[in-house]
């Protein structure tokens, strides 16, 4: 049988680095989806996306409706944010922001009707060409929902040069804890696959491949089931994380390499996230666009554990409080999970397209020793961890210590930032933590010397004459 | 909800719970086996000399950090193992105060003159046993006599190897085995010969109960015991004992003489499993590992057959440490998305 054969093969495929965390998905593996009720006031920041930021469509006191636009943006790499509630505008102000700092927002006072917005109308994707269903992603304020974040239009528009023989739809969840869109591929199977084919038909693809870690059999089983089209294929892949990270990903099932400083796209691939795939099809199948996702609310000291249907700009307060709070006091908040996660300063901040998951960890899970003086016995673990192929513990030492000539001729902009090296030393030397502060630098010194060489260029013209052409 | 105040971190959050100090009594487990062997056929002689090497290497370590006003780490358990391994590596009737100063050597000059854990460039313990060899070569090499012997070190199959071979005059099985193989190199002449000894009589022995070699000689079988363990553990990458051994044995046959008696005599197995892997003076990358293997293959079948010295195997891995910086140098794995090598790239 195919689709059996073609999850055998997966079986025999080893991961190359990586680690194996205790992936705690036993909290909320078992919880259906559930919609909470959105607060009296949602907070929808008008940058949840990679690229430009949106400028506000709306204005104070303003009625907006369920799936008003607004905010949008004029840029190529931007998606329209719309309101997930019906009420009244109250201000555009600053407002914590769950990827840091404060970010200009749209507060909406929720009048509890959610009331549609009427110009929202389920669109028959089978009859549109490949352009118009970019459009409508776009419309949709569609993004990657996996955490990154990139505006999914910008995805599946590749340039001409680069056709794409092969969609990976990414339902690894390897991160700890996470079980969003474990759910999703049990309860919302159809639209998952759906998904799948409308992205394939965007970018022409002739053939997909669906990805899931083995530690989610019940999910295969589903998928198996739902998927009927040959040109998709099932494979489970071994459980190990980030068996989900894009370049991963690839070349664990296609055996190609993304170029370094590439995109998937360059080796004839789009690799999208299962969340992404099933809000597009909800979006075709409703007309309504991206205002709510699926968050794994989690960690041992939650009450009730869930997967929560949360609608976008709703605080993580909130959210908790529909899981019936703290047991205890959570030492340490993350939107994500605990390998990539982003640790919060408030429960303040929203929930926004990008968020996968409100993690919260006790004092006893959030603390560990940190080494008095950083030291690399050279064991080697970070090595073998790193999916990249990297030396991790070198380029740590070399950001330490700001020599950024060996950081990059080791090839320090290749690290994708996992964090496995950081999690299997033995010392807990922060180990990406010092590579993150080694890329910032590197870019940071980059932008500063092109600054100069620009300042160079014009004040040489300016005396030159005009010697510019 | 009240006022909070969490912990604010970059990821990952987690961490993997092993420690050094998990490591390093992981490796004193995969030992304790073959040391407490060693006190049941050494006796209790032997017993002193691991005590006293133990002694030198914690006094070392504590003395220069006390003096240099760092903190203590004699908590992460390397200090200890590294006197547990020295003492392994000394013959059982060495003088208490030999394996005492050469526990001093392997923390001090083995170890904290570079800066301690993870920056020293040799093997500490190997420092230490290498200083005491050249230092009391009398007394590191006389030291393998007859034990007291006890019923399992005493089959009839040794008293058939001591009466073929002068074991007063300290013939450990590999200089025995250098004599048979060459007879010019007996000190007494072609006559000095051991008689009706062949390399596949001391098998058993060797891998039972070898009361002719060091205190971490006694049995081959729980060395690789040890060795299985760690592996399997994942405190040591097998590719280093496993191409180490593999290469001398290959070697050996090459030159025509018995690869298995040359895997199970001597230093090899403990020198291989236990020395060879020790993460600070092996190389990082797995590539890198290979090569350092194959090296340490080579250079210990040079030293065995080609110098005066029946073994090879510390020297070997002291020469191979020498050369770890420049493979890791220059033995990098390709990162994933470039097409080649990076050319050039540095330790810290």
């Amino acid at each position: 049988m195919r689709t059996v054969a073609g999850i055998n093969a997966g079986w025999r495929k080893r991961i190359r680095g990586g680690v194996h965390p205790p992936d705690n998905k036993h909290y909320t593996a078992e919880k259906p989806i559930t919609r909470m009720e959105a607060p009296e006031l949602v907070a929808i920041p008008l940058r949840q996306h990679i690229g430009a930021p949106c400028s506000p469509k709306v204005k104070k006191g303003d009625r907006v409706l369920v799936g008003t636009v607004i905010g949008d943006s004029e840029a190529f790499v931007s998606a329209p944010v719309h309101s997930s509630v019906s009420g009244t505008v109250r201000e555009i102000a600053p407002h914590p922001h769950p990827v840091g700092g404060e970010s200009p927002a749209v507060i909406i006072e929720n009048d509890g009707l959610y009331e549609r917005d009427p110009s929202l109308q389920p669109s028959p994707w089978e009859d549109m060409g490949p352009e118009d269903i970019r459009r409508a992603v776009r419309a949709a304020g569609m993004v990657g929902l996996g955490g990154a974040a990139f505006p999914t239009h910008v995805k599946l528009a590749p340039p001409g040069e680069f056709p794409i023989d092969t969609v990976i739809l990414n339902g690894a969840e390897c991160e700890p804890f996470l079980t969003a869109d474990y759910r999703l591929m049990l309860e919302q199977t159809e639209e998952v696959v759906e998904g799948l084919r409308i992205i394939m038909k965007a970018v022409g693809a002739p053939r997909a491949v669906i990805a899931v870690e083995d530690n989610k059999p019940l999910a295969v089983r589903k998928l198996a089931e739902v998927v009927r089209d040959p040109a998709i294929e099932l494979r489970t892949l071994r459980t190990r994380y980030p068996q989900g990270a894009e370049k991963v990903l690839i070349s664990n099932i296609l055996g190609r390499e993304v170029p370094s400083g590439g995109l998937p796209m360059h080796v004839g691939v789009v690799v999208n996230n299962v969340g992404t795939a099933r809000a597009i099809a909800h979006y075709f199948r409703t007309g309504l666009p991206l205002v709510e996702r699926v968050v794994t609310v989690t960690g041992s000291v939650i009450r009730e554990p869930s997967n929560l249907l949360v609608p976008l700009g709703t605080s993580f307060a909130a959210a908790v409080e529909a899981c019936g709070g703290f047991m205890s006091h959570p030492a340490k908040v993350i939107m994500g999970g605990p390998m990539m996660g982003l640790a919060q300063h408030t429960l303040e901040v929203p929930v926004v397209k990008g968020t996968s998951g409100i993690l919260a960890l006790s004092d006893r899970e959030a603390s560990y020793e940190v080494p008095r003086e950083p030291v690399c016995i050279r064991c080697g673990r970070c090595v073998e961890a790193c999916p990249m192929n990297l030396i991790p513990t070198y380029l740590a030492v070399f950001s330490h210590r700001e020599r950024w000539e060996e950081a990059r001729r080791l090839n320090i902009n290749d690290c994708i930032e996992c964090g496995c090296c950081a999690y299997a030393c033995p010392t807990r030397n922060p180990i990406v933590q010092l590579i993150k502060f080694g890329k910032a630098e590197l870019a940071r010194l980059k932008a500063a010397e092109e600054r100069r060489a620009r300042e160079r260029e014009t004040s040489a013209g300016k005396e030159g004459g005009g010697g510019n052409h | 909800m009240e006022t909070t105040r969490f912990i604010l971190s970059t990821s990952p959050h987690i961490r993997d719970p092993i420690t050094t100090r998990k490591i390093m009594c992981q490796v004193i487990v995969a030992l304790a086996p073959v040391t407490l062997y060693s006190v049941v056929i050494h006796g209790v002689h032997g017993f002193y000399v691991i005590v006293s090497s133990i002694a030198g290497a914690l006094l070392g370590e504590l003395a220069v950090q006390k003096g240099r006003r760092l903190p203590v780490t004699l908590d992460d358990c390397s200090a200890l193992l590294t006197g547990l391994l020295l003492a392994l590596t000394l013959p059982p009737k060495v003088n208490w105060w030999i394996a005492l100063v050469a526990g001093l050597v392997a923390t001090v000059l083995g170890k904290q003159v570079f800066g301690g854990l993870g920056h020293n460039l040799f093997n500490p313990a190997l420092v230490g046993r290498a200083v005491a060899f050249v230092s009391w070569a009398a007394y590191m090499t006389a030291g393998y006599v007859k034990s007291a012997a006890i019923g399992i070190a005493s089959t009839p199959a040794h008293k058939a190897i001591e009466k073929a071979v002068d074991v007063a005059g300290g013939a450990s099985p590999l200089a025995a085995m250098k004599i048979v193989y060459d007879p010019s190199l007996s000190p007494v002449g072609p006559g000095g010969v051991p008689h009706g000894i062949q390399a596949s009589s001391y098998y058993k022995p060797l891998l039972l109960a070898n009361p002719w070699g060091c205190l971490g000689e006694v049995s081959a079988l729980l060395l690789v015991l040890g060795g299985i363990y760690l592996a399997v553990t994942r405190i040591i990458d097998w590719r280093i004992p496993v191409i180490y051994v593999g290469t001398v044995a290959a070697l050996t046959a090459i030159t025509g003489r018995d690869p298995l008696f040359y895997t199970l005599a001597g230093g090899l197995l403990i020198g291989a499993i236990f020395m060879a892997t020790d993460y600070t003076t092996s190389p990082l990358a797995p590539r890198g590992k290979v090569i350092y293997a194959l090296g340490l293959g080579l250079v210990t079948w040079l030293l065995r057959f080609w110098s005066n010295n029946p073994e090879g195997v510390m020297f070997a891995i002291l020469f191979m440490n020498g050369l770890v910086p420049i493979i890791d140098r220059y033995v990098l794995p390709r990162t994933y998305g470039k097409a080649a090598r990076t050319k050039e790239a540095s330790g810290p």
